[in-house]
């Protein structure tokens, strides 16, 4: 088996003084997608944040070997760490060409790739970013990260808020990009878990309670109930999904079998 | 009719050289969110060296006035480029900081500049047809006024070519929106800081060696009462909005040249312009919606 892509050891983050992520250690293999998951506010966005140098933090983060830890946050990136952040963060009143244009580290940037992939964001290249709707801004989002060859992709939250239709777009951009490069991925829902997913890291109370395949956690309706307070409703009817037709701001929430609070603390 | 039009241009002139440091303020301020009181001492040594060097090259004469502005730019990007790179940077949110070093640096260098140029005002000479005036519909315009308007609606240009048409000017308008996630892309925003702080420093600079040519000399005062007027048509236009700097220089300049003229209250008339901008539109007429 190769060597991991990133490895994780003793990784402390805190916000305004707060610790938020606490003594998390953990791996992401060279290929393949690894989910971490946990409930609501358990640290998942703050761990991705941890690594990015996003927030402050402590403890060892290795990238293909070699230490990223102290490097600053533009640094990082620039060693081939891509990044899809939670609530997509586009430049709103840049156009969406100029937004792809920022993003564009490589000599040779992959435009044709984002145009394959993403046609619409393609056609709407001169619109100004603010005004897509969630489901486009999420694509500008995606294609900014996709844009250049990475060692490894962040993806936080993707389909947060998004229509059905959409989420299936999104999973399927994220299922190419993950046949060339590995992804730590964030994500509530658990369809798009279960369709991507290799291995899964639980996060809970800011530290890892649980690591193995994805497989080991989606096929047991325990442990998913346990460390995620949810069952996985993979045959259940879909919720009501937002029209993503709407403005970005317009969207609430509405994944499918997502990880929500639950009044059940994991063992 | 004739005494209208002369304060429009007049204001409008005044509004050049007030937009000529409220740009540079305004940048910085929505790029790196400083407040930043240092920027008069940068008018001020430009003002300074410009004048130095111009007069020694052809004091009085286009081509004098040509280096003294070109020298003027030069010296007020550098300074600012050093102060963003020496105090500032290692200040990034620390506003109450920022504030002190900066407001600090302005006093001490009005004190140095009085130490070298003395207290007095230093009387400057311009080319003859500055001292003239051209009559417009019965109104006789001074001639200053139109190199200033002139020159500020270049820098205007110049500034908003370079933030739309280069790299640069790209990561400045993300940084302004969020400065994190252009920094998440790869990119070393601390060197967007300098360069805004540079190209501000630059405004500043022309600002002061225009500003020697409209009122006649240079003190070591020139930036500090520049930068009052300067903050408040920040303020009106709202912070970090370079249009709505350009559009509240020529407002509230204009405004103060009317009062001025009608009842002698224009800094006051100006102040109170400022309490109803923020009693009323607290981001200004252009700034973002907190």
């Amino acid at each position: 088996m190769s060597e991991p892509i990133l490895v994780i050891e003793g990784l402390n983050g805190r916000i305004a003084g707060q610790q938020v992520v606490e003594d998390v250690s953990f791996e992401v293999p060279a290929s393949g997608v690894t989910a971490l998951l946990g409930r609501n506010g358990v640290g998942k966005t703050s761990t991705i944040k941890s690594i990015l140098g996003l927030i402050d933090r402590s403890g060892s983060v290795r990238l293909g070997g070699a230490r990223i830890d102290r490097l600053p946050t533009h640094r990082i990136v620039q060693h081939g760490v891509g990044y899809v952040p939670e609530d997509r963060e586009i430049f709103g009143s840049l156009s969406v060409a100029e937004n792809l244009r920022l993003a564009e580290r490589d000599q040779r940037p992959r435009r044709e790739l984002i145009e394959r992939l993403f046609p619409d964001i393609h056609a709407r290249r001169a619109q100004r970013a603010g005004t897509l709707s969630g489901g486009q801004q999420q694509m500008v989002s995606l294609a900014r990260a996709l844009v250049n060859e990475n060692r490894l992709l962040l993806v936080d939250e993707p389909t947060k808020g998004l229509a059905p239709k959409i989420v299936d777009e999104v999973a399927v951009a994220l299922a190419e990009a993950a046949a060339t490069v590995p992804i730590l991925l964030v994500e509530q829902n658990l369809h798009v878990i279960r369709k991507l997913a290799d291995r899964v890291v639980v996060l809970s109370g800011g530290r890892v309670v649980f690591t193995g395949s994805a497989s080991d956690l989606l096929d047991d309706d325990a442990r998913i109930q346990r460390y995620l307070g949810v069952h996985d409703a993979a045959d259940d009817a879909p919720a009501a999904a937002p029209n993503d037709d709407a403005p970005a701001a317009a969207h609430p929430a509405a994944p499918m079998a997502s990880i929500a609070e639950s009044t059940e603390e994991p063992r | 009719m004739s005494t209208v039009l002369l304060l429009v241009i007049t204001g409008l002139g005044l509004g050049a050289l007030y937009f000529l440091v409220a740009s540079g303020l305004s940048l910085i301020y929505g790029l790196m969110g400083v407040l930043n009181f240092a920027h008069g001492s940068f008018l001020t040594i430009a003002a300074f060296i410009g004048w130095e060097v111009g007069r020694r090259v052809s004091d009085g004469t286009w081509w004098g006035l040509l280096i003294s502005a070109l020298v003027g730019m030069i010296v007020g990007a550098v300074v600012a480029a050093a102060t963003e790179y020496f105090l500032i940077r290692r200040l990034y949110e620390r506003h109450i900081e920022q504030a002190l070093i900066t407001v600090g640096l302005g006093l001490a260098t009005v004190a140095l500049f009085e130490g070298i140029w003395g207290t007095d005002p230093i009387y400057t000479a311009k080319p003859e047809w500055l001292s003239q005036t051209t009559e417009i519909l019965g109104a006789k315009i001074p001639n200053d006024r139109f190199l200033l308007i002139a020159c500020a609606a270049l820098v205007l240009v110049g500034i908003v070519l370079f933030l739309q048409r280069t790299r640069y000017g790209l990561i400045i308008r993300a940084g302004v929106e969020n400065r994190s996630m252009v920094t998440a892309l790869g990119i070393d925003v601390r060197r967007s800081f300098t360069i805004v702080f540079a190209i501000g420093g630059a405004a500043a600079g022309l600002g002061g060696v225009l500003a020697s040519v409209y009122y006649g000399y240079v003190s070591a005062h020139l930036g500090s009462v520049l930068l009052i007027f300067a903050f408040i048509v920040t303020v009106i236009g709202g912070l970090g909005s370079l249009t709505g700097a350009a559009i509240a220089s020529v407002l509230v300049a204009v405004l103060q040249q009317f009062a001025n003229y009608y009842w002698g209250a224009g800094d006051f008339v100006v102040v109170i312009a400022l309490a109803a901008v923020l009693l009323i539109r607290p981001r200004g007429l252009m700034g973002k919606v907190a």
